[in-house]
């Protein structure tokens, strides 16, 4: 149980650069009284955000694109069919589990 | 607007809010606690990663990068733009948290990670009373699981082999997949969502050409909001 002067360093600066974003604008933005064009934007944040998210994620594995036969693209269709079913995470969550191991142990 | 009276959220209303994605950063934490002691970081080294940077990729590039001996110079700087995503998501929270002291705005953010964000984006409307408590509620779950889940990685990674067999891995995906479904169901204006969703996995595909995968993410979900917002009048 040690922890180098070094890791501190760079835990203080990996620390310090990723609380800012994190937190700058809830501050400041909560603070303000945004035009109706900002509003709109903001608005169609969190499904742009989750939809970029899940690209990135069934799409490429590290920075290289997965082949289409991969369990991990091929999971993606049913984990989304108990998404819109269910209309439950936890659900989806257990349900894409299955589906991906299953996948993987088949293909 | 309609007449129903204003909800009142609480701090465990948001703890079991919580509960659906732990498993998710569970398998990823544990996959990152693996990571970071195979670079050679002490268990407390990995607590206190977990504890101040909190950020599930982020923590995987600095361990490889610590056990590639990078500089903490470049280390810091690719941090920083892996976790430049979360300007995007605190603003897009800040209009649900008008109202609350500069203070608890600041604590809120600095646990937003991009579950705990779809998390909130899909349950809070803006009108609850109480939605710093409920946050909270979420926020200091998914941290403590996430912390936990680091540290049971470097205590018994070398025990288990090969988590992808049982599809532990897609826990993430799956999740990223279930909170874009719910945000879609809720709103139910299905055309605007699936151009929303079509330029940003098109602007993915087309982005992470140039650019590293973090910021390809970015780009895509600016240019899709943009895209959302523009076709409304």
């Amino acid at each position: 149980m040690s922890v180098s002067l070094e890791f501190l360093w760079m835990l203080a600066g990996a620390a310090i650069v990723t609380l800012i974003p994190r937190t700058l604008p809830l501050v400041l933005i909560s603070r303000m009284k945004l035009p109706g064009y900002v509003m709109k934007f903001l608005k169609h944040v969190p499904l742009a955000v989750m939809a970029a998210l899940v690209a990135q994620s069934v799409l490429t594995s590290g920075e290289s694109w997965r082949s289409p036969a991969d369990p991990e693209w091929l999971a993606f269709f049913p984990t989304l069919a108990v998404a819109l079913l269910t209309r439950s995470l936890l659900l989806t969550v257990v349900a894409g589990v299955c589906f991906a191991a299953l996948l993987g142990w088949l293909l | 607007m309609n007449s129903r009276t204003v909800e009142t959220l609480t701090f465990r209303q948001g703890v079991v809010d919580c509960v659906p994605t732990l498993l998710g950063y569970l398998s990823i934490g544990f996959a990152a606690g693996v990571i970071e002691a195979t670079a050679g970081m002490s268990l407390l080294e990995i607590g206190l990663l977990s504890l101040f940077l909190y950020a599930g990729s982020a923590q995987f590039i600095t361990a490889g990068m610590v056990m590639a001996g990078a500089p903490i110079v470049s280390i810091v700087a690719t941090v920083f733009i892996v976790n430049l995503r979360h300007l995007l998501m605190s603003a897009a929270l800040a209009p649900k948290f008008v109202g609350y002291s500069p203070l608890k705005n600041f604590l809120i953010g600095a646990q937003l990670t991009d579950e705990t964000f779809g998390v909130a984006s899909g349950r809070l409307t803006g009108g609850e009373r109480h939605a710093d408590r409920w946050m909270f509620g979420l926020n200091i779950t998914a941290h403590a699981n996430w912390i936990i889940a680091n540290l049971l990685g470097a205590l018994l990674g070398g025990w288990i082999a090969d988590p992808e067999r049982y599809g532990l891995h897609y826990a993430l995906p799956a999740m990223f997949i279930g909170l874009a479904a719910m945000i879609v169901t809720q709103r139910k204006q299905y055309k605007r969502d699936l151009l929303v969703i079509g330029c940003a996995v098109g602007g993915f595909a087309l982005a992470s050409l140039w650019l590293p995968g973090h910021l390809a993410v970015m780009a895509a979900a600016v240019l899709a909001a943009v895209a959302g917002a523009v076709t409304e009048r």
